[in-house]
C-alpha cells in the first residue's frame, strides 16, 4: 500500500513536470518566431512604402534620361549651328576677297594706267565672266568719286547726268559717287548717285575712311527684293603711306567698288547643301544696333521650338558691323519615349518584385502560423498519449494493490473451514482475481512500452532452461488435456545468448498460454533454431523426398498421421518430419564436422534465433486474421467467452519481438492449427564473461551422464528427435528406432559381437508405440533377453508418456519396464532427474537443488550487509527484515558514513542503497565507492594478483538501490552509475530473493 | 488460560479494527512478522523510534511554516519526505497519506495548505501513538498472562 501511494504521488509530481515543460516548448517556440512573422503587422506599409520608394526612383531616372537627351539636343545643335556659322563666314569672306582684288584691279587698270584700260564694256564682261568666283554677290559696280567742283567736267566726259537712286538729277552736293562701272546683272544703278542713299552714303564714308570692306545694314535688294547687303571698298588712287591717316585716306580716295550680297539666298544655298536642314532652323540678325536686332535671313515669325535657341557669332570682315547666327530646332523636342518606357518598365518590375516579396511574407507568415499551431497541437497530443499511458500506468497499479488485498484475503479464506459451496465461490473468486491481475499486468506493460519505458536487458541467459520453465509451466495443463508438449532447440543455437530473459520468456509464454488455450488435442511445439537454417532446410526438400524411402525404420502404419509431433495436422508444413528431419540431419552432419572447429558465423556479435510454436488447436478464422496483433482484439467475441483472455497478449508480444529486433508473423489454418514465427536478434556472449555467469544463471545439467548411450522407441521421427535432444543435452548418445524389435535386435547382435557400437544403457520407449503395437511380444522379448544375455549389463526400459493411468503403470511393470516414467513434456533436468533415479547415480545435485530452491534465508544466511538510509525508521526496518533472513546487518545514515565503512578492504558482501538522501544522493556515494573499487582494482592488479586481500578477483560489492518507486525508479540510471540492481522499499520478499539471487550464489 | 484467550482475541480483534481504519497497513504485519526470540522487542523498538522521528519532524516543520513570510519550502518537504518514509516504513498509513497531501502543498508553496496539513498529520500521530500504545499494553498483558501474541495472518 504505502508503495502504491507514494507510486500516485510521484506521477503527481511527474504530471507537473511534463506541464512545466509544455509551458517551456512554448515559450520556446515564441522565441523562435522569424523577423517576418515579428512584424507581420508592418507588411503591407513595407510595401508601401517600397511601391513610393520606387516611383520617387523611377520618375528621377526618367528625369535623368531626358536631362541627358535634352543636353545631347543642345550640343548637337549648337555643333550644327557654329558649323553652318562658320561656312557662312568662310564664302562670305571668299567673296570679299574677290572683290578687294577687283578694287586692285580697277585701281591698276584704270587710275595708274593712262588712258584707262578699262571701260564699261571690259568691266562688264571681266565680271560677268568670274561672275562664278563671287557666286554671293548678285553684282558689282565701280562708283567715282566725284566732286561738286568736277562735277560738270564728269557729266561732259561721260555724257549723262548723275542721278540721285530715285533716278532724278541729283541735286547739287559736295561730293558724289556716281556709278561708271557696273556689272551687267545690275547695269539698272549706272549713273546712280551711290551717295544719295543714306545706307551707301554712310558706307562710302566709313569704307573710305578705314580703307576696308563695309557693309551695309541688311535692306531690300533692288533687284530681287531679297534681304541683302551691300559690300563697299575703297579704291585709292595713288598708293598710300604705309600708316595713312584718316585724311590721307580720304585725299586718296578715288572711287568705291560695291557688290550686293543676297544674304537670303547665300544662306538657303548654304544650308541646302548641308545635312539637317529640314531639323533646324536658321535665322541671321545684324545686331550693330543692339537694341533692334535687324533680320538678314529667316523667317520672324516665332515658329519652332523656341525653348532651346543657339546663337552663333558671324564675323564678315566689317568690325562695325556685328552679325549673329541663331539656330532652332524645327520640332520641338519630341518627348522621350526611350526615357519614359525605361522608368515605366522599371517602376513596373519593381512593383512586381515588391509584390512577390510581399506575397511570400504573407506566406511564410502563413506558413509560419499553420507550424506553430501544427507544433502546439502536436504538443497535446504527444501530451494527451503521455497521459493516457500514465493514466493507465497509474490505474493498473492502484487496481494491483488493492487486488493483492482482495487476493490474500481470499487465500486466507480458503484456508479457513468452508463448505464445499463456499469454498467453491472463493475459489472461483481467486481465479478471477488472479485473471484480473494478470490482465492488469498486461495492461500496465503494454503501457509501458506506449510509454517507451520499456526497457531490454542485456544480459547472457541460457534460452534452453527458459524455454524448460516455461513447458513446466504449463505441464500441468497440457498433461490434463492430453495435448502433448514438446521444445527443440537446434544445436547450433549457442548454449548462453545475450538477451532479455523475462522478456524472451514472455513472449514463448503468451504464444505457448495461447496454444495451450485454444488446443484440445494433438501437440504443442516449439522450435528454436538459427535464422539462417531456414533457408537450406527449405531448399533440401527435394532431396529429402530422395532420400525418405531408405529411413527404412519408421513404417508408416497409419495413412492418415502426418509427420508431426503428434500426428496431428499442423497448419504450417515447415514443422513436418520432412523438413525438420532434414533440419536435424543437417545439422548433425555440421555438427559432427566442425566439432572442434569455430561454427561458422559465431564470430559475428549477433545471432538471429527463429522461433516457432506450432499447435493443433482450433486455429483462427480467416477474417480475423489480419487484427491478431491488434491490442483487445479476439476472433471474435465468443472467443473471450468460451475461452477468456484479453486479446492484449498477442500485441504485447509483437512489441517485445519488434523490441528484440525481430518479426513475428503467423500461419495458421483453422481446425488445423496455427504456427507463430518469430525471430529475434540476441548478442553472442564472450567466452569470458560465459563462464562466469553461466554458474549464477543456470542450472547445471548434472554430467553424470556423460558418454551413456540410449535408444529411443518411438515412430513419430519429430517427437523421436524432441526426446534424443534431452538426452543429447545430458551428455548421452542416442539412437532411434522405429520399434522395440529392432531395438532389442540392434542390443543383442551388438552382445554378441563384442566389437560394440552401441551398447545401449537405456531403451526409452513411447508409451502410445508400447500399447498399440507391441504390447505382450515386447515383455516376452524382454525375458528372453534376461535369460540370454546375463553377460551384459541390461538396458534399463524407461517409459515415456504424457499421461499415464494407474493400470497402465502396473502393465508396465509387469512387462520389465523401471518404476519411473518420464512424464511429457520432457525437461533436461527432469529427464536427469528420473533417470538418476532409474539408473541409481550421485544424487549429490539433487541435495544441492534443494539448497538452491530454499528460501531467501538460504541466500542470505551469513551474509554482511550495509544498509544505508538517511531515515532511522526505515533503516531499522531494513536491518530488521534482512536480519530475519539471516544476514549480519550494519547501518550507515549516510553516504558518507557508507563511503567510509566500505574502505577497501572491507568485509560487506553487499550494500543497500537509499537513494533519496541530503548532502550525498545513493547515486553519487555508488559513484564514488566505484571509483574507489576501481582504484583499488588497478593498483591490485598492478601489483601482483595474489597479494594480501585479494579474496575475489577484483572488488565489487553488490550494490542495491532502495526505492519506494518501482516504476519509474530509472533502472537505467541505476546502473549508470554503477548499481547493480534495485529492491523495492518497503521489501517485498520475493522482490527481494529476485535481486539478491543474482549475487549469492550457494 | 481463559485470560490469555481472552486478551488474545481482543488483539486480534483490536489490530484488525487498526487495519479496519487504516491506521496501519501490511506493512506494519510484515514488521510483526520479523520480531522472533532473536530481537523480541522490534516492533516496539521501531515505533518509539518513529514516534520520536516524527515528532522531530513535526516540530522542524512546525518551526519552518511558523514565518509569516519566506517559508522554507525546501525544507518542509525534506521533512515531510522524511516522514513519509518513515511511515511508510511502519506501515502508518494514514500518516503517510497525509504526507502525501502534504507533499504537493508543500510543491505548490501554499502555506495555508501546508498548516492544515500539519495539523492533520500531528493529529494522525497522536492518534495512532495512542492505538498503537494500547497495542503494545495489550501484547504485553498476554505476554504477563504467559500466553504467546498471535500472529495475524
Amino acid at each position: 500500500m504505502g508503495l502504491k501511494l507514494q507510486q500516485s504521488q510521484h506521477q503527481h509530481q511527474h504530471q507537473h513536470h511534463s506541464v512545466a515543460v509544455k509551458v517551456n516548448e512554448q515559450t520556446g517556440t515564441k522565441r523562435g518566431y522569424t523577423f517576418i512573422q515579428a512584424n507581420r503587422a508592418w507588411l503591407p506599409k513595407f510595401l508601401l512604402l517600397w511601391v513610393m520608394v520606387m516611383a520617387f526612383l523611377s520618375t528621377w531616372i526618367y528625369k535623368k534620361m531626358d536631362a541627358d537627351i535634352k543636353v545631347r539636343r543642345k550640343e548637337v545643335l549648337s555643333s550644327m549651328c557654329d558649323e553652318r556659322a562658320r561656312m557662312l563666314q568662310d564664302q562670305f569672306s571668299v567673296s570679299v576677297n574677290h572683290v578687294h582684288a577687283l578694287a586692285i584691279l580697277i585701281s591698276t587698270f584704270h587710275y595708274y594706267k593712262n588712258p584707262s584700260a578699262i571701260d564699261q564694256e571690259t568691266f562688264a564682261e571681266y565680271t560677268a565672266r568670274t561672275a562664278f568666283e563671287r557666286p554671293l554677290l548678285s553684282g558689282v559696280a565701280y562708283a567715282e568719286r566725284v566732286v561738286h567742283s568736277e562735277r560738270g567736267e564728269f557729266e561732259k566726259q561721260h555724257g549723262w547726268t548723275i542721278k540721285t537712286m530715285q533716278r532724278e538729277p541729283s541735286p547739287v552736293r559736295d561730293e558724289y559717287a556716281p556709278v561708271i562701272l557696273s556689272q551687267e546683272t545690275v547695269s539698272y544703278i549706272e549713273s546712280l548717285d551711290m551717295m544719295s542713299g543714306e545706307e551707301d552714303r554712310e558706307n562710302i564714308l566709313r569704307a573710305r575712311a578705314t580703307g576696308k570692306a563695309v557693309l551695309t545694314s541688311p535692306f531690300r535688294l533692288l533687284g530681287s527684293h531679297h534681304l541683302g547687303v551691300v559690300l563697299t571698298f575703297p579704291v585709292y588712287k595713288s598708293k598710300l603711306p604705309t600708316r595713312p591717316t584718316v585724311e590721307e585716306r580720304i585725299e586718296a580716295t578715288a572711287g568705291y567698288l560695291g557688290g550686293a550680297f543676297d544674304v537670303e539666298s547665300l544662306v538657303e544655298n548654304l544650308l541646302g547643301q548641308l545635312a539637317g536642314k529640314q531639323a533646324i532652323l536658321v535665322n541671321v540678325y545684324d545686331i550693330t544696333n543692339s537694341s533692334d536686332h535687324l533680320i538678314m535671313y529667316g523667317h520672324q515669325n516665332q515658329d519652332g521650338d523656341l525653348a532651346l535657341l543657339y546663337e552663333s557669332k558671324l564675323d564678315f570682315g566689317d568690325p562695325f558691323r556685328k552679325h549673329t547666327m541663331i539656330c532652332r530646332y524645327q520640332q520641338k523636342a519630341p518627348t522621350s519615349w526611350t526615357a519614359l518606357t525605361t522608368a515605366f518598365l522599371f517602376f513596373v518590375i519593381c512593383l512586381l518584385v515588391g509584390y512577390i516579396l510581399y506575397g511570400a511574407a504573407i506566406h511564410i507568415v502563413k506558413v509560419e502560423d499553420d507550424f506553430h499551431e501544427m507544433q502546439e497541437l502536436k504538443v497535446r497530443a504527444e501530451a494527451a498519449d503521455v497521459a493516457k499511458s500514465q493514466f493507465l500506468a497509474t490505474v493498473s497499479h492502484e487496481i494491483r494493490t488493492p487486488m493483492n488485498g482482495i487476493l490474500g484475503m481470499l487465500a486466507l479464506l480458503l484456508d479457513t473451514d468452508l463448505s464445499s459451496t463456499q469454498r467453491d465461490y472463493a475459489q472461483t473468486a481467486q481465479v478471477c482475481g488472479k485473471a484480473l491481475i494478470a490482465l492488469i499486468n498486461e495492461v500496465l506493460d503494454r503501457a509501458k512500452i506506449e510509454a517507451g519505458k520499456l526497457e531490454m536487458e542485456t544480459v547472457p541467459f541460457d534460452l534452453r532452461s527458459i524455454l524448460d520453465d516455461v513447458l513446466s509451466l504449463f505441464s500441468e495443463k497440457s498433461r490434463n488435456k492430453g495435448v502433448e508438449l514438446a521444445v527443440f532447440v537446434s544445436d547450433k543455437v549457442p548454449e548462453m545468448v545475450m538477451g532479455d530473459p523475462g522478456r524472451f520468456r514472455q513472449i514463448i509464454t503468451n504464444l505457448v498460454g495461447n496454444s495451450v488455450k485454444f488446443t484440445e488435442r494433438g501437440h504443442i511445439f516449439v522450435k528454436v533454431h538459427l535464422a539462417e537454417n531456414t533457408k537450406p532446410v527449405v531448399d533440401a526438400k527435394v532431396e529429402t523426398c530422395l532420400n525418405g524411402g531408405s529411413d527404412g525404420g519408421v513404417p508408416i502404419s497409419d495413412a492418415h498421421q502426418f509427420k508431426t509431433l503428434s500426428g496431428y495436422e499442423a497448419a504450417d508444413e515447415r514443422n513436418s518430419w520432412d523438413s525438420f528431419k532434414h533440419l536435424v540431419s543437417y545439422e548433425e552432419s555440421r555438427y559432427d564436422a566442425s566439432i572442434n572447429m569455430t561454427v561458422p558465423g559465431e564470430t559475428s556479435q549477433s545471432v538471429t534465433l527463429m522461433v516457432s510454436v506450432e499447435d493443433t488447436g482450433i486455429g483462427i478464422p480467416l477474417i480475423a486474421q489480419d487484427r491478431v496483433f491488434m491490442p483487445f482484439m479476439q476472433a471474435d467475441s465468443s472467443t473471450s467467452r468460451n475461452y477468456g483472455g484479453t486479446g492484449i497478449g498477442l500485441s504485447i508480444t509483437k512489441c517485445l519481438v519488434e523490441l528484440m529486433g525481430g518479426h513475428i508473423s503467423f500461419v495458421s489454418r483453422p481446425q488445423v492449427g496455427s504456427t507463430f514465427t518469430f525471430t529475434a536478434d540476441f548478442g553472442r556472449c564472450k567466452k569470458a564473461s560465459f563462464n562466469d555467469t553461466k554458474k549464477s544463471n543456470t542450472e547445471d545439467l548434472p554430467s553424470s551422464f556423460r558418454g551413456l548411450k540410449a535408444i529411443v522407441v518411438d515412430r513419430k521421427p519429430v517427437r523421436a528427435a524432441v526426446t534424443r535432444y534431452h538426452l543429447k543435452r545430458l551428455g548421452m548418445l542416442a539412437e532411434v528406432a522405429g520399434s522395440v524389435k529392432i531395438a532389442a535386435s540392434a542390443c543383442g547382435k551388438n552382445g554378441s559381437s563384442c566389437g560394440s557400437k552401441i551398447q545401449p544403457d537405456i531403451i526409452l520407449v513411447e508409451k502410445d508405440l508400447w500399447l498399440s503395437v507391441e504390447d505382450g511380444g515386447l515383455s516376452l522379448r524382454m525375458l528372453d533377453w534376461k535369460q540370454n544375455g546375463q553377460a551384459f549389463k541390461l538396458p534399463k526400459m524407461v517409459l515415456l508418456a504424457t499421461n499415464i493411468t494407474n493400470v497402465e503403470l502396473e502393465k508396465a511393470k509387469a512387462a520389465g519396464f523401471v518404476d519411473t516414467v518420464i512424464m511429457k513434456p520432457m525437461r533436461a533436468s527432469m529427464v536427469a532427474a528420473c533417470l538418476q533415479q532409474v539408473l541409481g547415480i550421485g544424487n549429490k545435485k539433487q541435495a544441492g537443488k534443494d539448497v538452491q530452491n530454499g528460501s531467501l534465508r538460504s541466500l542470505l544466511c551469513g551474509k554482511k550487509i550495509l544498509v544505508v538510509d538517511d531515515n532511522m525508521v526505515n533503516r531499522r526496518v531494513a536491518a530488521g527484515a534482512l536480519k530475519k533472513f539471516g544476514a549480519a546487518v550494519e547501518c550507515a545514515e549516510s553516504g558518507k558514513v557508507a563511503l567510509k565503512l566500505l574502505q577497501i578492504p572491507h568485509s560487506f558482501d553487499a550494500c543497500f542503497m537509499d537513494i533519496q538522501m541530503p548532502e550525498m544522493d545513493g547515486f553519487e556515494a555508488t559513484r564514488q565507492i566505484r571509483m574507489m573499487e576501481s582504484q583499488a582494482n588497478e593498483q591490485m592488479n598492478g601489483s601482483g594478483i595474489d597479494k594480501g586481500f585479494a579474496r575475489k578477483g577484483e572488488w565489487h560489492v553488490p550494490i542495491l538501490a532502495m526505492t519506494a518507486d518501482v516504476i519509474h525508479a530509472t533502472y537505467d540510471e541505476c546502473l549508470k552509475c554503477g548499481m547493480d540492481g534495485y529492491v523495492s522499499k518497503p521489501f517485498e520478499e520475493e522482490n527481494l530473493y529476485q535481486a539478491v539471487t543474482k549475487f549469492f550464489k550457494v | 488460560m481463559d485470560v490469555v484467550n481472552q486478551l488474545q482475541r481482543q488483539f486480534l480483534d483490536y489490530s484488525a479494527s487498526l487495519h479496519r481504519e487504516g491506521f496501519l497497513d501490511d506493512q506494519f504485519t510484515q514488521l510483526q512478522k520479523l520480531q522472533d526470540e532473536n530481537s523480541p522487542d522490534f516492533v516496539v523498538e521501531v515505533a518509539s523510534l518513529f514516534f520520536e522521528d516524527c515528532e522531530k519532524l513535526i516540530n522542524n516543520m512546525a518551526r519552518a511554516l511558523e514565518q509569516q513570510q519566506g517559508v522554507d519550502f525546501k525544507q518542509v518537504d525534506a521533512s515531510v519526505h522524511q516522514l513519509k518514509g518513515s511511515s511508510s516504513s511502519i506501515g502508518a498509513m494514514r500518516v503517510k497519506n497525509v504526507c502525501i497531501a502534504f507533499r504537493s502543498f508543500c510543491e505548490a508553496q501554499n502555506r495555508e495548505g501546508c498548516l492544515r496539513c500539519l495539523q492533520q498529520v500531528t493529529q494522525e500521530y497522536s492518534l495512532l501513538k495512542n492505538k498503537l500504545q494500547t497495542l503494545f499494553r495489550l501484547e504485553q498483558q498476554i505476554l504477563a498472562a504467559g500466553g504467546s501474541v498471535p500472529t495475524i495472518e
